[in-house]
């Protein structure tokens, strides 16, 4: 059977060559503690500046504003908790988009919060955002782009509101750092390296300086090899971002048509232009989100879903719910540089096959 | 409301209540009222979004001791 083709870049990339090479390389030079005084620790220091500095630039921020941490996971609930912790005093409300990582809205439970709604797209309601607003919001929260439909989000009209108010706004931007500019006008900004094409393990949290932190910045020791491969892997997607944007956003809207032509009874959902360049979801009228993978996986395909069956917990995705959109036979395709214009073909022809048996099965058909 | 029509989908997952609702439908009158009791957590969301794909009334939902009842209007 030929290997599977990846379709699920959202979750993670495979490790982008130069990467990987940085990797192998920092195992052998990287391996000594950077707090060390002797030769190989002051060794490690630099490549772990380096490292710091190379991703700094991406971010448009500077070295000392940017800590490595175990995950995005990790630095969302860094962002969030750190964030609250430095604005006590002002409050504890926190205003997020209902469209968040699941990261930023486990951190933010506890809190008292108000999710602003989206619409049909999947795009957060500025004037809902503003209004949301407190004198005592001591954080505000909106992903760059949405993880799981694309739809890019207004961070930059967003962050104009919460600076004029004096209210950090932590953007979690995992799905754009190195694949688009990053928005300017974050606080805090969160990204995952496994998600452009470095090594899993590896997150980032800058925190602007001048930013409220209470909970003191995350300062263990890090994965150092990971690291150098992270910042390594990210000017490499930096370099080709632009390209690759190029030839994959038609191959996003060859998905978008041929899926709408080809399967009936199906919803193309997220804006289809003013989008991530790689990702796009859909649901499937009536097909169970689990066997719908199961079946494209036997089929040589890996994709992911938002559907409820596919979660460990039973709800369906909280992004479908808050767009109104179909939530069962959910499928959400996502591109990388290993993807070719044949690994979409090959998708696209057995899509409506997979979808058909499924309904067949079901007794669906027609209705 | 009295619906004209109970469909029991309790204990069923999703997408079952969506499929029972739509196999139903052509036997209802136009302007009849179904009501779709379900427990699944994707029902709340996916009978709203199916009334909206194929054109019929959803009425909205009411809070039963196990799950909720899903109220939707044939309209053509």
């Amino acid at each position: 059977m030929a290997s599977t083709v990846h379709l699920d870049a959202a979750a993670a990339v495979p490790l982008h060559p130069a990467a990987r090479e940085a990797l192998l390389a920092a195992l052998d030079d990287g391996w000594a503690d950077p707090g060390r005084l002797y030769g190989a620790g002051r060794r490690a220091r630099l490549l772990l500046d380096a490292a710091r500095e190379s991703v700094a630039a991406t971010l448009g921020a500077r070295p000392d504003e940017v800590r490595f941490t175990p995950s995005g996971t990790v630095a969302d609930h860094c962002a969030v908790t750190g964030a609250l912790a430095g604005r006590r005093r002002v409050g504890g409300h926190v205003v997020h988009s209902a469209i968040e990582h699941s990261a930023v809205l486990h951190a933010a439970a506890g809190a008292d919060a108000t999710a602003v709604p989206v619409d049909r797209q999947g795009r957060v309601d500025v004037a809902a955002y503003d209004a949301a607003l407190r004198a005592d919001t001591a954080l505000a929260c909106l992903i760059s782009a949405s993880h799981e439909v694309g739809t890019v989000q207004p961070v930059e009209e967003v962050a104009e509101l919460c600076a004029a108010r004096g209210i950090p706004l932590l953007v979690d931007a995992a799905q754009t750092v190195g694949r688009a500019p990053v928005p300017q006008g974050w606080s805090l900004l969160t990204a995952s390296a496994h998600k452009w094409g470095g090594p899993p393990g590896v997150g980032v949290l800058a925190v602007r300086t001048g930013t409220r932190f209470g909970a003191g910045l995350p300062d263990g020791p890090v994965n150092l090899p990971a690291v150098v491969a992270a910042a390594v892997g990210l000017e490499a997607a930096n370099a080709e971002a632009a390209a690759e944007d190029a030839r994959l956003r038609p191959l996003v809207d060859r998905i978008r048509d041929r899926v709408a032509a080809d399967v009936p009874d199906v919803e193309i959902v997220g804006d289809p232009v003013d989008r991530l360049p790689h990702l796009v979801t859909f649901s499937c009228l009536y097909a169970e989100g689990e066997a719908l993978l199961t079946a494209l996986d036997r089929e040589g395909f890996a994709v992911s879903s938002g559907s409820s069956c596919t979660a460990d917990i039973l709800e369906p995705s909280h992004v479908l719910v808050a767009m109104g959109v179909l939530t069962h036979g959910n499928v959400r395709v996502s591109l990388h540089r290993g993807t070719t214009e044949a690994d979409v073909e090959g998708f696209l022809d057995v899509l409506p096959r997979v979808v058909g048996a499924l309904r067949r099965d079901a007794g669906v058909e027609g209705l | 409301m009295t619906p004209d029509r109970v469909l029991d989908c309790l204990g069923r997952p999703c997408p079952v209540p969506v499929i029972e609702l739509a196999k139903a439908l052509p036997s209802l009158g136009v302007g009849d009222v179904i009501e779709v009791l379900s427990d699944d957590p994707a029902a709340r969301h996916d009978i709203p979004a199916w009334c909206r794909m194929r054109g019929q009334e959803w009425l909205g939902e009411q809070a039963r001791p196990v799950g909720a009842a899903y109220l939707v209007r044939r309209t053509g």
